[in-house]
């Protein structure tokens, strides 16, 4: 099986990893350079328990093969802290409840993050939509929109 | 000796304050290990499952031969290796099918290779010929005398005293209530109610699938890693059918990504575990797909309902018949108990002077039906709850006022006979209703839409043997930190932070000095029968208060020797060991590992302090077979209600939960913060099981295993606010007066949607989810729309 040489930014850092053509990012990303926190929930693109940032969008790392990652900057939830300084929204989750499981949590901060990057204050319709992909079973989301909330608040 | 006077401070008790979740951190950091996050090496072996396509078949011929030839392929596995059976209840099933399939998913063999293709490829050169046998659907059909027999040895397994399984039939459990007759009364009702209900079946859907890890050493030792609610439970049912000690099956259960009752009992750890005895040496690992989550692990079996209640002109209930039709699928290990559970609370939360009722658990082809949120309580009291709502409104009462004359009061008598603890539910009904302004009806967001509200109450108690068991050690560590071994789980409900909080305030120790020993591991963690039936708070809680009291007693006798004193004068107070008659104060870590001198000079008094307890309900009576009377069922019921206010679009059937209203007598809050989360939650679970949630089984094939055909709550589906009421009635044996609240907060949504549809545009649907065509071609039917 071919295996390509990839280098990708990834929380900041250069990172280099050998991949076969299928190897999907968030395999690449668990398996080859030990980033767990990315969650896989059902390999199909629907359950957003594995968004990352991929040069700035939010995205299913499931759905995108890790060879297309050549160049690109990644950031996961690994790399949401800064010398050892939550995120905000990371704070948030903590303060609100937003985390039960913790199974979706990397994919909603994830996808959070993007959000309030390009849109610092979002209205509550606008937080609901950039969310609705990041399925969570145990905390009915009104916490994790609670959280968001604060977190661009405080921002 | 270093004491010195002090006038400790008191910190405030951490009992109902609500720290944050001592999880939250490493989940926010993704630092946290699940189970497929551990790190096995190079040496790891990845596992496949060759299932069944046909819902039921006789196994005639299995030839792995080709599958073994494939390069990569380190062992197949079938049923032939493996004849034990198992199961939690009612041992009914082998590892893998030996003689017959019973449902689309069935495991016929294993495959180890050292790559989940390989391994996937070599699932395809396993020829299995099989023998279509007639299969059953609907356990209507199935509990009929001539139905086709899916377990002719049924009267051959092993099966807890309590479930009755009727030899001969595919009816693995039949649970009958008689108390009164409702014959007598029907005469005298002045409204009755008839009803059928058909609940579909659910998953349980935690975002992360099942996974388990399994090797084998040398020695002959097994280690199985899994995504466990129960990792002694799995312990001791693998270790039977498998016929090792549960000594030498160690069972380590890492963070747990959701669970709601999936990842209780035994359901694919016993595959992992199978195929690794094959491959010694080299540990195994199977991940179930998405598409396999949604059916080959437990599902939340099917219910058919027959109803008929009846009032007399005040109001008060006199009777009621119900009929409960479990459609169990091919194994009801687990399942027998849903069915029981249904059977000795078929009342709901009502004083019923007179109740004849039927729970029967039905094998179908259709798979396995397992524990799941609410066991049995939240399908259940769809048609319960509607009834009453109908009852009501047929005699001219308002809906809350005929459930606050007929519900459960403390002292009631219950539909098993026995007498209602001290119970708060009048007030849930009363909060309730108060909070969502049950009488006022606001105006529609648009003149093409209509508002409605509605009300449910519920009931549940722990369902479990009699005896399930609990128990906790506490060790002091040099700083007096402590570690707290516990066995029950964390599933995200925020147990290990309220067991924190318990150990801390039972030994007098900031909260912050709490650690929980994680993993839960077999080996060192101590004995809990399974992290299910909302028992934690309760059980292993009275365990952890008895470990720490244990220590705290050990430390005060290792004082009292030193300081010349009674142990009845020192308290722990901070952290620091106090004396109320002279006022000396020691910090623990002076003593608790090291001990202390003796006073006279002459050596030591004391050691590493650990303490241990344990915790187990003693006063659960048996039931009366045939009558399902007895002194005490259940160790306790937690109550409650809920309310809703929806809003029906009439030109598309969409419902819109506004908003949402839950008041549960939880008896002591430990932490406010967790028991809002698990009211948030479930409530939303209610509301999604309510208006989405469905196994389109069709001749027993799944169509809808993937998240886009089996749609789940999503942001844009949350309510804008679930206002979450505790009402305090203490437990009498519960800690601080505490009782379950993890599963209750989804058993009456959907009746309380139902019932606020109803108000809305008065349709009623006999079966969820009431998907926005449901309710369109509903109304259609009814003549509101055209």
């Amino acid at each position: 099986m071919a295996q390509h040489l990839i280098q990708m930014t990834v929380n900041g850092e250069p990172a280099v990893a050998a991949v076969p053509s299928q190897m999907t990012l968030m395999e690449c990303l668990r398996e080859r350079l030990g980033l767990t926190g990315t969650k896989c929930g059902c390999a199909a693109g629907e359950c957003g328990a594995c968004t990352v940032i991929l040069d700035g969008e939010p995205v299913n790392s499931c759905m995108v093969l890790a060879v297309e990652c050549e160049g690109a900057s990644v950031r996961t939830v690994e790399g949401l802290s800064r010398s050892g300084k939550l995120d905000p929204l990371q704070a948030a989750m903590i303060t609100t409840g937003g985390v039960q499981c913790g199974f979706c949590t990397p994919g909603v901060l994830m996808t959070a993050r993007a959000l309030l990057d390009r849109n610092p204050h979002p209205t509550d319709a606008e937080i609901r939509e950039a969310l609705v992909g990041n399925l969570c079973r145990c905390t009915g989301y009104l916490p994790i929109l609670e959280a968001v909330r604060s977190a661009a608040t405080a921002s | 000796m270093s004491a010195k006077k002090a006038s400790p401070a008191p910190l405030a008790s951490p009992i109902g304050a609500s720290p944050p979740r001592i999880d939250a951190h490493e989940k926010v950091t993704g630092a946290v290990q699940y189970t497929d996050d551990i790190p096995f090496g190079p040496r790891l072996l990845f596992a496949r499952i060759k299932r069944s396509p046909h819902p039921h078949a006789r196994i005639v011929k299995i030839d792995a031969s080709r599958a073994r030839a494939l390069p990569g392929v380190v062992a197949v596995v079938t049923g032939e290796d493996y004849p034990g059976y198992i199961g939690l209840y009612l041992q009914d099933r082998h590892i893998f099918c030996r003689d017959r399939v019973r449902y689309v998913g069935d495991p016929v063999a294993g495959v180890a290779a050292i790559s989940e293709t390989i391994a996937e490829n070599a699932l395809e050169l396993i020829d299995v010929k099989y023998e279509v046998l007639p299969a059953v659907f609907d356990p209507e059909q199935g509990a009929k005398a001539d139905a086709p027999l899916l377990h002719p040895k049924l009267e051959d397994y092993v099966v807890a005293p309590f479930i009755f399984p009727q030899n001969g039939t595919n009816i693995s459990n039949h649970f009958k209530i008689r108390k009164g007759d409702p014959s007598e009364v029907w005469g005298i009702c002045a409204a009755i109610v008839e009803r059928k209900y058909t609940i579909p079946h659910i998953q349980h859907v935690p975002i992360e699938p099942h996974v388990a890890v399994a090797l084998v050493e040398d020695s002959g030792k097994v280690t199985l890693w899994a995504s466990s609610q129960s990792p002694f439970a799995q312990r001791n049912l693998i270790a039977k059918t498998l016929g090792i000690s549960q000594s030498d099956l160690r069972v380590v259960a890492p963070a747990v990504g959701g669970g709601f009752g999936s990842k209780a009992g035994v359901s694919m750890e016993a595959l992992a575990v199978a195929i690794a005895l094959k491959t010694p040496g080299r540990p195994v690992k199977l991940r179930l797909t998405r598409e396999e989550e949604f059916h080959t692990a437990f599902v939340r079996q099917g219910l058919i309902a027959y109803f008929k209640m009846g009032c007399a002109a005040d109001g008060r209930l006199l009777a009621m018949e119900n009929r409960y039709l479990w459609d169990g699928g091919a194994y009801t290990e687990y399942g027998v108990n849903v069915t029981r559970a249904a059977g000795y609370s078929s009342s709901g939360p009502y004083e019923v002077p007179n109740v004849h009722a039927d729970s029967l658990c039905v094998y179908t082809n259709h798979p396995v039906g397992g524990p799941m949120r609410g066991f049995g309580m939240p399908e259940m009291h769809v048609g319960l709850e509607q009834c009453i709502d109908d009852l009501a409104l047929q005699i001219g009462m308002d809906p809350v006022e005929f459930r606050r004359l007929n519900c459960l009061k403390t002292g009631s008598t219950l539909v098993t006979g026995s007498k209602m603890h001290p119970i708060g539910l009048p007030e849930c009904i009363d909060q309730a209703a108060k909070a969502i302004g049950w009488g006022s009806k606001a105006a529609p967001s648009s003149p093409r839409k209509r508002r409605g509200k509605g009300i449910a109450l519920m009931w549940k108690a722990p369902a479990m043997p009699p005896n399930a068991g609990s128990s906790a050690w506490v060790r002091l560590n040099e700083d007096a930190t402590l570690t707290v071994g516990i066995g029950g789980q964390e599933l995200g409900q925020g147990t290990f932070t309220v067991m924190a909080q318990m150990a801390a305030a039972a030994l007098g120790v900031p909260m912050e000095w709490v650690r929980i020993a994680t993993p839960l591991d077999t080996e060192y963690s101590p004995y809990e029968w399974q992290t299910v039936a909302s028992r934690l708070t309760w059980s292993m809680g009275n365990a952890v208060v008895n470990a720490a009291r244990d220590a705290r007693g050990k430390i005060l006798k290792v004082v009292a020797e030193a300081w010349n004193e009674a142990p009845e004068d020192l308290d722990i107070v901070n952290g620091n060991v106090i004396s109320y008659k002279t006022e000396e104060s020691l910090p623990m870590k002076d003593l608790v590992v090291y001990g202390l001198p003796r006073p006279d000079g002459k050596g030591w008094t004391g050691g590493p302090i650990v303490g241990d307890g344990n915790f187990m309900p003693t006063y659960v009576t048996g039931l009366d077979k045939e009558t399902g009377q007895g002194e005490r069922a259940v160790v306790h019921y937690t109550t409650g209600a809920q309310a809703v206010e929806v809003e029906v679009d009439l030109d598309t059937g969409r419902v819109t939960v506004l908003r949402g209203v839950a008041a549960f007598d939880v008896g002591r809050a430990i932490n406010p913060g967790l028991v809002r989360g698990q009211m948030e939650g479930g409530f939303v679970q209610g509301l999604s099981t309510a208006l989405f949630e469905s196994l389109q089984l069709q001749e027993g094939v799944l169509q809808n295993p993937s998240f886009v055909d089996y749609r789940i709550a999503t942001t844009a589906d949350a309510p804008e606010q679930v206002e979450a009421i505790m009402v305090e009635v203490p437990q009498d044996d519960g800690p601080w007066g505490a009782r379950g609240i993890g599963e209750h907060p989804m058993v009456p949504t959907i009746p309380a949607i139902a019932n606020a549809i109803y108000d809305a545009v008065g349709i009623r649907l006999s079966s969820p989810p009431y998907s926005s065509e449901k309710v369109y071609l509903a109304m259609l039917e009814a003549g509101l729309v055209d």
